[in-house]
């Protein structure tokens, strides 16, 4: 299996602050990886490194096969970013926002076209193709960002907590999108607090204090605590957890 | 690429509710209302005359004055002690002192004196009334000659004669038009840029574009551009209404305030997002740009001349770029100056403007 994500001894430090500490784990092509741990394990910023948004302090790291540290900006046109914070432009509107990131990736107008028709429908969003994104329903808003982030069909695509906040319906449908873009091909890296969301995923790794603690697959994981769910192996490790949830 | 981005930030100015409002109202206010407002033309000083000669002479200069718009004759005083009582108490603003043998002196001698006392609590007005009060008795002097026969008789006041080049009617409105348009691309150019990546980064957007490929001088570029034909359109407005409402076309050639305004746009814009690159708040972005506005407005020659700074004021002003694009749009509006006599504020500006964008360039930061 071809490793697209390698990061060996990764360390981000704020001042006395060790956000992420040494941390060392692959990613393989197609994989779905869940990148688990409690708020302040230092999740957001591990995968902040990865997408070239933040400078490691120290560690090696290839992405797409490009160096985190002098290639970041090769690194970027090879994958797809969705953040926690929803981070399309609200005065636009949705086809808008599309025509805008598939222009910036590189993509022709022609292409853009034809894919904004194609995603538009696949979502069944047709109707609100002019509408400002402002106006939307969180749910949707969440289905568009991932859209735009792999609109340009990126080698990877990074999830920060995709789908916080949104209703279990729209949980679920979101998955489904997740999962036709591994089909394709895109490797999936995502975060998430969910531990039913946790089961989806190929491997896992579990985050406490900046550490990873635990990697492996939900079945393996489950069997190595002797516990019946996903939900039971989380509490058991970050029960651990020294720092002060922010 | 680029072409995505400019069409995005249109789009975003357009969709704005308060954005295209400003851009409109701003300019028709500035030029309808300051004009008249910002105005530190001296009009109705309040007089007070000691006319210690009784003669016809005095008696027509007082009719003289009495007739300008500049002067309001409150009261005649029997003395100068008397007159200055009436400054103290706030009923006059200055005293023409007309001493006895005023007649007698000019028309024996061609020369006689006359006392200007000006209450200068307000320098400026002082000021501009004696030189106002000098000049109609430059007038009167002459039409005094022309009825005894020509300068032969050489009849004189002792007065310094003042010269107003190019502004020939002291027109306040007409130095202070350029200005306001100067002012008014500061503070559009400026301030919307300021706030732009700024309003990006309080929106979270800022992440979405970071993560991109998308290369800096093409994402500052892409929000200079916007700025820069907004720049045009309220220069256009400005001159327009300065033609319309005030007979005002520049005397230099067109080309040329277009020009420099583009190039000043850039500069100003470029400030804007260098204070928007480090500022983390709009209302930190807002308040730097307010403070530099401030200071850069104040050492511009905007209101007060650069001449009569004190020596480090006129030093600070070398890098002021505000203080050459008011320079150019006064030159070029009111004295016609062309091209070729504008080179070193040309080279000026076009420096700040290379040093500013770059700075805007490099100090955006992708990547933390």
């Amino acid at each position: 299996m071809k490793e697209v994500i390698k990061v060996e001894n990764l360390t981000k430090k704020f001042g006395n602050f060790t956000a992420v500490d040494n941390i060392s784990f692959s990613v393989f092509e197609g994989e779905i990886f869940g990148f688990l741990g409690a708020n302040g394990a230092g999740k957001t910023t591990a995968m902040r490194m990865l997408c070239g948004l933040s400078h490691p302090t120290f560690g090696k790291g290839n992405v797409a096969g490009f160096d985190i540290f002098r290639e970041s900006e090769s690194v970027k046109k090879n994958i797809g970013y969705m953040s926690q914070k929803f981070s399309l432009y609200e005065d636009l509107k949705v086809w808008e926002n599309l025509r805008l990131f598939g222009g910036i990736y590189g993509m022709k107008l022609p292409e853009i076209n034809a894919k904004t028709n194609r995603i538009l429908s696949e979502l069944g969003f047709e109707s609100e193709r002019n509408t400002l994104v402002k106006s939307l329903p969180l749910g949707w808003k969440q289905k568009l960002s991932f859209s735009v982030s792999i609109f340009h069909e990126p080698k990877i695509v990074f999830l920060d907590e995709p789908t916080g906040g949104v209703d279990p319906v729209v949980r679920r449908q979101f998955w489904e999108l997740i999962y036709d873009a591994a089909d394709r091909g895109i490797t999936v890296f995502v975060t998430t607090h969910y531990m039913d969301e946790a089961e989806y995923c190929d491997r896992l790794s579990i985050m406490v204090d900046g550490k990873i603690i635990a990697l492996d697959t939900p079945a393996n994981l489950k069997q190595q605590f002797i516990v019946a769910t996903m939900d039971e192996v989380f509490h058991k490790l970050a029960r651990k957890a020294k720092r002060i949830d922010n | 690429m680029i072409r995505f981005l400019v069409e995005k930030e249109f789009k975003q100015i357009f969709r704005n509710s308060f954005v295209p409002k400003l851009i409109v109202a701003m300019p028709v206010l500035m030029m309808l209302v300051l004009p008249w407002a910002a105005n530190q033309e001296v009009k109705g000083v309040k007089m007070s005359i000691v006319d210690n000669d009784n003669s016809t002479f005095s008696e027509r200069l007082i009719h003289k004055l009495d007739a300008s718009s500049y002067f309001r004759i409150v009261d005649f005083s029997p003395t100068n002690d008397k007159a200055l009582n009436s400054i103290e108490i706030g009923d006059a603003d200055i005293i023409l002192e007309i001493q006895s043998g005023f007649e007698r002196e000019l028309v024996k001698t061609g020369f006689s004196k006359v006392m200007i006392s000006a209450n200068a609590v307000n320098a400026m007005k002082a000021g501009l009334s004696s030189s106002y009060l000098a000049s109609i008795l430059m007038d009167y002097v002459a039409e005094l000659r022309n009825e005894h026969g020509g300068i032969n008789k050489g009849i004189n006041i002792l007065v310094i004669e003042p010269t107003f080049k190019f502004n020939p009617r002291l027109d306040y409105k007409v130095f202070m038009i350029p200005a306001l348009m100067v002012m008014l691309l500061t503070m559009l150019a400026g301030f919307l840029p300021a706030l732009n990546i700024v309003g990006e980064k309080e929106m979270g957007t800022i992440e979405q574009i970071n993560v991109t490929p998308v290369k800096r001088l093409i994402f500052i570029f892409s929000k200079l551009i916007p700025y820069w034909i907004i720049g045009f359109v309220v220069l256009s407005l400005c001159m327009g209404l300065g033609w319309l409402v005030y007979g005002l076309r520049p005397t230099g050639s067109l080309l040329t305030i277009y020009l420099f305004s583009s190039i000043y746009v850039l500069v100003v814009s470029g400030i804007g997002l260098i204070i928007s690159n480090y500022s983390n708040t709009m209302q930190q972005a807002m308040f730097v740009t307010f403070f530099f506005v401030m200071i850069l407005l104040l050492i511009s020659g905007l209101f007060t001349p650069v001449t009569s700074m004190p020596n480090w004021a006129q030093k600070v002003t070398i890098v002021n770029p505000l203080k050459y694009y008011i320079q150019v749009m006064r030159l070029v509006y009111l004295k016609g100056s062309a091209f070729k006599e504008l080179l070193t504020p040309f080279f000026a500006l076009c420096s700040f403007a290379i040093v500013f964008n770059t700075w805007a360039v490099v100090s955006y930061r992708k990547s933390k």
